[in-house]
């Protein structure tokens, strides 16, 4: 699939195919510039392919799914909304929610949700008196508001300190076994893939190509003790390797 | 607020105004000066209280007009904005023809709506709403095209119209340009308002003053300014508290609420 317009378009994704079964948490990991970014935005059908097709369950993406959330590396709140009512936003635009949607309504749904990630005493606040790690916290919960199929994260925890992430990969970890949700992950830390993924899958650079379907044996739930064991490190240090450079 | 906060921001202001008087009236004690050239300030207090019946009975027909021709260049100003701010193509056609007509000078316009529609309030209406749409239009059009595509993306990842975009994140985000440009917009209204009375009126601070000027009255020509001065400011601090009541969320740095 290739991506951008004319001369200008690059090869991003070459032949890329996944298999995501329902449930299940994948990580895609890979150098910068190596199309993680672009094959979630394939995905998400926010940009169409310029060549090549892209199917989800054996139907061709055309537009965005309705049946995926979608997280950032910014949590991209909506300033002038509370944490709340920022959560409540995917369901004033999505199908059957919007048809009678009214604020009275769904807030329970929307605290709890919040409630369940830690923020039971922030639903009120507005980004800008939130933290890094709870904007991101909301900003997940908006993402899975709606019940998506498919979770996608991209990189959504690259811009918090070292503390705050290892905290919200277990926030992730709970919430997606208590909701069974769908979740692919696209990350450069390689811990943080082995840590919450089933799957980890490894990309090459230019065009972007799946190199290696590497699943992870560690049992679930996972505790972040096992990031510190030694079959984890070994693992990490054989994704590490094959990412290359250095 | 707390003392401090009172302290800045009443006594600060008031003793300025007070010290800029008492100096304006030792200048024109001390020189001497004629009063048809300057008149000291208790000159100018004592024709606004002598002519206070005229000076308010004009003061309103200049606030009203003006607040009118500002009613209408906010709705006008504000669909043309989103109309603008909607579509670069729409952007592409109409900003040249905007910036061309807010070139020409409001004052060489107002003998046309005289001749159009007479002597009265209607010109000074008009002329205060020709005068303060610019702003309005340009402002929501900056809004809208300054939205971070990341907050639509939001939005577009959930299959959202470009309508849904416009009204969840693209008029929200450009609200506090919106209320910032209603802050200029007032005070042009305003202008355009006393400028349309000054070069043909029956009524309005603009046209008591230009009557009292050839009449050599100079402390009821500096009794009118002194009207103005006190309704442009009590007309940009209205619409400035409408603006933090309405964008509160755009000033969380200055205001820590």
């Amino acid at each position: 699939m290739a991506y951008g317009r004319g001369a200008a378009a690059v090869r991003a994704i070459d032949e890329v195919s996944l298999e995501i079964t329902h449930g299940e948490f994948i990580a895609v990991v890979g150098p910068s510039g190596c199309g993680k970014s672009s094959l979630m935005k394939l995905i998400s059908g926010l940009h169409p392919p310029a060549s090549g097709t892209l199917t989800f369950e054996g139907r061709p993406v055309s537009g965005p799914l309705q049946s995926v959330g979608m997280a950032f590396q910014n949590s991209n709140l909506l300033p002038w909304r509370n944490a709340l009512d920022n959560v409540l936003l995917p369901l004033e635009i999505v199908e059957p929610y919007r048809r009678d949607f009214s604020k009275e309504k769904y807030a329970p749904k929307a605290r709890a949700l919040l409630a369940s990630v830690g923020l039971a005493g922030f639903t009120e606040k507005h980004p800008w008196e939130l933290s890094g790690g709870m904007q991101q916290r909301t900003s997940i919960c908006r993402a899975l508001i709606h019940e998506p199929e498919v979770l996608l994260l991209d990189e959504p925890f690259a811009a918090l300190d070292a503390f705050t992430r290892e905290e919200l990969w277990q926030a992730l970890r709970d919430l997606q076994a208590a909701r069974k949700v769908t979740v692919m992950l696209v990350t450069h830390d390689l811990r943080e893939a082995v840590f919450l993924a089933d799957t980890v899958y490894v990309m090459s650079s230019r065009p972007g190509r799946i190199v290696r379907r590497c699943p992870v044996p560690f049992p679930r739930p996972r505790d972040l003790e096992v990031t510190y064991t030694q079959p984890f490190q070994d693992l990490v240090h054989e994704l590490r390797a094959l990412i290359g450079r250095g | 607020m707390d003392r401090r906060e009172i302290a800045i921001r009443v006594v600060s202001p008031a003793l300025f105004v007070i010290v800029l008087f008492l100096v304006w009236e030792a200048v024109c004690k001390a020189l001497d000066v004629p009063l048809t050239i300057l008149p000291a300030p208790s000159d100018v207090f004592g024709a606004l209280w002598q002519y206070r019946k005229p000076i308010w009975d004009n003061s309103f027909v200049t606030l009203w007009t003006t607040l009118a021709g500002f009613a209408i260049a906010t709705v006008f100003g504000l669909l043309l904005g989103i109309a603008v701010g909607w579509h670069r193509a729409l952007y592409a056609g109409i900003y040249p023809v905007l910036i061309g007509f807010n070139s020409i000078p409001k004052v060489a316009v107002v003998p046309v709506l005289i001749l159009w529609f007479g002597l009265g309030e209607i010109p000074a209406v008009l002329t205060a709403f020709l005068i303060s749409f610019f702003p309005i239009v340009v402002n929501v059009a900056t809004g809208l095209a300054t939205t971070e595509p990341e907050l639509e993306d939001v939005l577009r990842a959930l299959g959202a119209t470009k309508l849904d975009i416009m009204r969840k994140v693209g008029i929200p985000r450009s609200l506090p340009y919106f209320f910032g440009s209603l802050k200029v917009a007032i005070t042009l209204a305003f202008v355009g308002a006393v400028v349309s009375e000054t070069v043909g009126a029956n009524k309005g601070i603009g046209k008591l003053m230009l009557d009292a000027q050839a009449a050599f009255q100079v402390p009821i020509v500096f009794a009118g300014l002194v009207v103005l001065a006190v309704l442009g400011i009590l007309l940009y601090a209205a619409t400035a508290a409408v603006e933090t009541r309405f964008t509160g969320w755009a000033f969380r740095g200055q205001s820590n609420r």
